[in-house]
């Protein structure tokens, strides 16, 4: 397993590091006042609504995996079987 | 929940991602706006269904010298998670064109590989349901699984890069095509890539459990 992990990694960092001809994103792409963002948005603090939004919905889908996971275990110990 | 730290890891790395996605900063470019967030949502979909499907090969392979049940479970099962990253990826990712390139489908030689890479996988599934020997659904469904995979390497990186494509990485639309993340963007992007794939590695163990269970098979 361990092997196969080292490939794994090798062959994501083969992919990401593949960036032949592309352009530089620069500080200066940070600060621009040009291009047009969210700012008002942001601004008036409702990104933390969305953030919030988000964050309870990842939180719901994470603590129903959990119960499904420990109601898997929970049947796999009635069967005597303990892999994991 | 026994060697359940990786799965703490993986909560911990998605909040990470969720809120630094949202609130960091990001480079401010033209087209794409705020949608460059989306960077930490729909591509990571695609490294993590790379990667799912990767292992599902292993799987395929170590089943075939083996002829050990338990891995043609596993194999399967990586499939399918794979597959589901697969087509949040191409829902994203036509949500996301449809407000940078204009379309939600412009037949973009990566949008089509992709599709097509899906519909070879589809075809994995249904080639595992029509089988009744449960022998031969193993075997045959791991060298398709083989093939399968053999087939989306190219069509997804590959042929891309061969034409212009409206995705980073290829010739095309100048306005668009291919800025290079900088270290801002990967302080998220590669958290995203590494938690987004570990929520498919737990979801793909729990969906093994559940099968070895209803196979009343051991491991």
């Amino acid at each position: 397993m361990k092997k196969l992990f080292g490939v794994l990694l090798i062959l994501l960092f083969a992919y990401i590091s593949n960036s032949q001809n592309k352009l530089e994103v620069t500080d200066q792409d940070y600060i621009n006042s040009d291009v047009e963002m969210a700012d008002q948005f942001r601004a008036d603090g409702k990104i933390y609504v969305l953030t919030g939004i988000i964050l309870i919905i990842l939180f719901g889908i994470v603590t129903y995996l959990v119960i499904i996971d420990r109601k898997v275990a929970r049947i796999e110990k009635e069967r005597g079987k303990t892999f994991d | 929940m026994r060697k359940s730290w990786w799965k703490v890891l993986t909560v911990i790395i998605l909040v990470y991602v969720v809120v630094g996605g949202l609130l960091l900063d990001v480079p401010r470019l033209h087209i794409l706006n705020e949608t460059i967030r989306a960077l930490y949502f729909h591509v990571p979909m695609w490294f993590g269904m790379i990667i799912l499907l990767f292992a599902s090969v292993i799987f395929s392979l170590r089943y075939l010298r083996t002829g050990i049940k338990d891995f043609d479970t596993r194999a399967a099962e990586f499939a399918n998670v794979g597959v589901l990253f697969g087509i949040f990826g191409i829902l994203t990712g036509m949500l996301w064109a449809q407000f940078a390139w204009g379309q939600w489908w412009s037949g973009d030689p990566q949008q089509n590989g992709a599709a097509i890479g899906l519909l070879i996988y589809l075809a994995y599934f249904v080639l595992r349901g029509s089988l009744e020997d449960d022998g031969q659904k193993a075997r045959i469904s791991a060298v398709y699984n083989i093939f399968a995979f053999a087939a989306l390497v190219p069509l997804l990186f590959i042929l891309p890069r061969m034409t212009d494509s409206l995705h980073p990485g290829s010739g095309g639309n100048p306005g668009f095509n291919a800025y290079d993340l900088d270290s801002r963007l990967r302080m998220i992007f590669y958290p995203a890539v590494i938690g987004w794939t570990l929520l498919g590695v737990w979801i793909t163990s729990i969906r093994i459990r559940i099968r070895r269970l209803s196979l009343n098979q051991d491991v």
